[in-house]
């Protein structure tokens, strides 16, 4: 539908303002701001502000996310999707440390602070192996992701629609259905005060 | 009979009819005392009308309930949890056991507080306050919003045993908002099929998402009621993002700042997150749309037979992200013969429909299955086909066919088939 004409509703936003909320980075770098990090920075403010839960060396702590490691293993029964081994654009981590970290305290850090930490991060990847590496504004896209590649846009129509929109069978669809495998085997639902899967009418 | 005395007999007789409450409706060999003797409520007065200013469910529902899986996540500020799907008919989801998904918790802002941002790619950078907000047309529309991640812990087994656990990241609310291409003309958008718009919600997390214009501009809302009133908090208070048929994620909460981008951002949020890996090894990205999907919700594990054999509803859930779900099929005998199920109503498009299939159980075991079909000819799938195309760790967007093993006793089990 045809948009309509403006209400006059809103007010222009000013430049301050449009500079503190749109902090977004894109994969091709515009959004970055000035600054710099080295890996040495980088492993001293994460150990202060990160490795409680990400570990010291990015490997993750009990159930917290790994950042670190995993490479060929996306084809594996247990793939570790981590900012090596899976995240395609650098752009993604500046900016996630940047808007969203440290849980709980996030929007704390210096440009310069994530530039350090991003730095380690690719350190802890292998993807920058010089401890003297210092990331900034300037170099910040040369960095080569390793799965920038990995990645299809949603092909689902070709592949399965096309396949998936067919009358369905109603009779004789299969002479026999066995159970394979059993919820009960696994028992990990929560259970209310009965031993039931919180069941209905048990509070 | 004194009161005291009567008081005294219903205390025991609730004691010993407490087993059958739930039991068959057996030929009464003996009168019932719940009619043949004067009740409580049908001689002593209610509660006041200035009692519950606003009310919840009445004590004997509380176990109709949001619900967490602990191990689930590592930690309950990042993480999700479940609707009683089980528990509730028709389509309408009560917002306060509807499901929450957060990524750093459920924030609390005030409308006062409250501010919009549209900038990027338009002629007017604009703020609105939530005043402004009420001061645009606005519409009213249903829609299910369905975690991406929905039914997401069944891809390699059948894992949790409920209807609630496997299928209630979900919930589905009559939305009143503005069209999100409203609040674009406002600002003088560009509106370019090749453009985008990144959405962020003012909590810690952002939970920035790229959407194409195309999209934007056809049917997402900027909500700011659910269900006739105002949005949760947990729902996003004041203003959420509506986006029809596609993955809950993209619904940002606590909306603050639209951007008009001549790119997708590929945040955090699609790249790291709802993607889905092949078994491959490569991963789909951009996989908005919620397909064809449905489930039984009762029978189901938390939802037993107790009513032996006989007269039987079949109750269950489908919905599409592609439009109006147009047949619901259901199987008793693990997808050998199928029976086409009754609709509730018609479905919204974009929205849950209620089926119904009425039947008589013989009290054998059965193997209870449900399949959905949309007006685009679209049948929801087997989890064999989705596992053949896909693997099992693309996490998201199981909308695989559920089957449900009901014993002799009326038990159901979560169960895979062959």
């Amino acid at each position: 539908p045809a948009a309509t004409g403006p209400l006059g509703l809103g007010r222009a936003a000013h430049p301050e303002e449009l500079a503190a909320w749109d902090v977004d980075v894109l994969p091709d770098g515009r959004g970055l701001p000035e600054g710099s990090g080295d890996v040495l920075t980088g492993e001293e403010v994460f150990a202060d502000k990160c490795a409680s839960c990400h570990g010291d060396f990015a490997e993750g702590v009990d159930n917290w996310p790994v950042l670190a490691g995993g490479f060929d293993t996306l084809a594996d029964e247990d793939p570790v999707k981590t900012v090596g081994s899976y995240w395609p654009y650098l752009s993604t981590v500046w900016d996630y440390v940047n808007r969203s970290m440290p849980f709980g305290e996030a929007q704390t850090l210096t440009a310069d602070e994530t530039y350090a930490i991003v730095a380690y991060i690719l350190y802890s990847n292998d993807i920058v192996e010089d401890e003297a590496f210092i990331l900034s504004h300037e170099n910040f896209t040369a960095v080569q992701m390793h799965n920038t590649d990995g990645f299809v846009i949603d092909d689902r129509p070709g592949l399965e629609y096309a396949a998936w929109r067919a009358e369905p069978c109603m009779e004789n669809c299969k002479d026999s259905v066995e159970i394979t495998r059993r919820a009960s085997m696994v028992n990990v639902t929560p259970l209310d005060e009965h031993m039931h899967p919180a069941m209905r009418g048990e509070m | 009979m004194s009161n005291t005395t009567r008081r005294g007999f219903l205390k025991s007789s609730a004691v010993a009819t407490a087993g059958l409450a739930t039991g068959a409706s057996a030929a009464a060999n003996e009168p019932d005392p719940l009619i043949t003797d004067v009740q409580d409520w049908a001689s002593y007065t209610g509660a006041g009308v200035d009692e519950t200013p606003y009310g919840l469910p009445i004590r004997f529902e509380a176990d109709v309930r949001r619900r967490n899986v602990e191990w689930l996540t590592a930690s309950p500020i990042s993480s999700i949890n479940f609707t009683p799907i089980h528990a509730l008919d028709g389509t309408i989801t009560p917002q306060g056991c509807a499901f929450e998904r957060h990524h750093s918790g459920a924030i609390e802002l005030s409308k006062p507080d409250y501010r919009l941002m549209i900038n990027g790619l338009v002629d007017r950078p604009l703020v609105f306050t939530y005043a402004d907000l009420e001061r645009f047309p606005r519409e009213n529309h249903v829609y299910f919003c369905e975690c991406a991640a929905n039914t997401g812990m069944e891809w390699a087994g059948a894992q949790l045993n409920g209807a609630q656990f496997t299928h209630g990241m979900i919930h589905n609310m009559e939305y009143t908002g503005i069209p999100l291409r409203s609040l674009l003309a406002e600002a003088g958008a560009q509106m370019d099929d090749d453009l985008w718009v990144y959405v962020e919600g003012a909590d810690a997390s952002s939970n920035g998402r790229s959407i194409p214009m195309a999209k934007a501009l056809d049917d997402c809302l900027v909500a700011f009621k659910a269900n006739g009133e105002a949005l949760r908090m947990e729902h996003g208070y004041p203003v959420r993002l509506v986006v029809p048929g596609w993955e809950g994620n993209m619904w940002v909460k606590w909306l603050r700042r639209i951007e008009v981008v001549d790119r997708a951002v590929e945040s955090r949020e699609e790249t790291s997150k709802y993607t889905d890996v092949y078994e491959d090894g490569t991963a789909r990205k951009w996989t908005w749309v919620m397909d064809a999907k449905s489930v039984v919700t009762s029978p189901s594990p938390q939802m037993p037979i107790e009513h032996g054999p006989g007269p039987l509803v079949i109750s269950g859930l489908a919905w599409s992200g592609h439009g109006q779900i147009t047949r619901v099929d259901v199987s008793k005998d693990g997808g050998m013969t199928w029976e086409t199920a009754r609709l509730g109503k018609q479905g919204d498009s974009k929205a849950l429909t209620r089926f119904y299939l009425d039947t008589i159980w013989d009290g054998q075991p059965m193997l209870l299955q449900s399949r959905a079909m949309d007006e685009t000819g679209y049948v929801q799938p087997t989890k064999a086909q989705l596992r053949e195309m896909r693997g099992e760790n693309a996490v998201y967007h199981n909308n695989c066919i559920q089957t449900w093993a009901v014993n002799e006793q009326g038990i159901a089990e979560n169960v895979e088939t062959s």
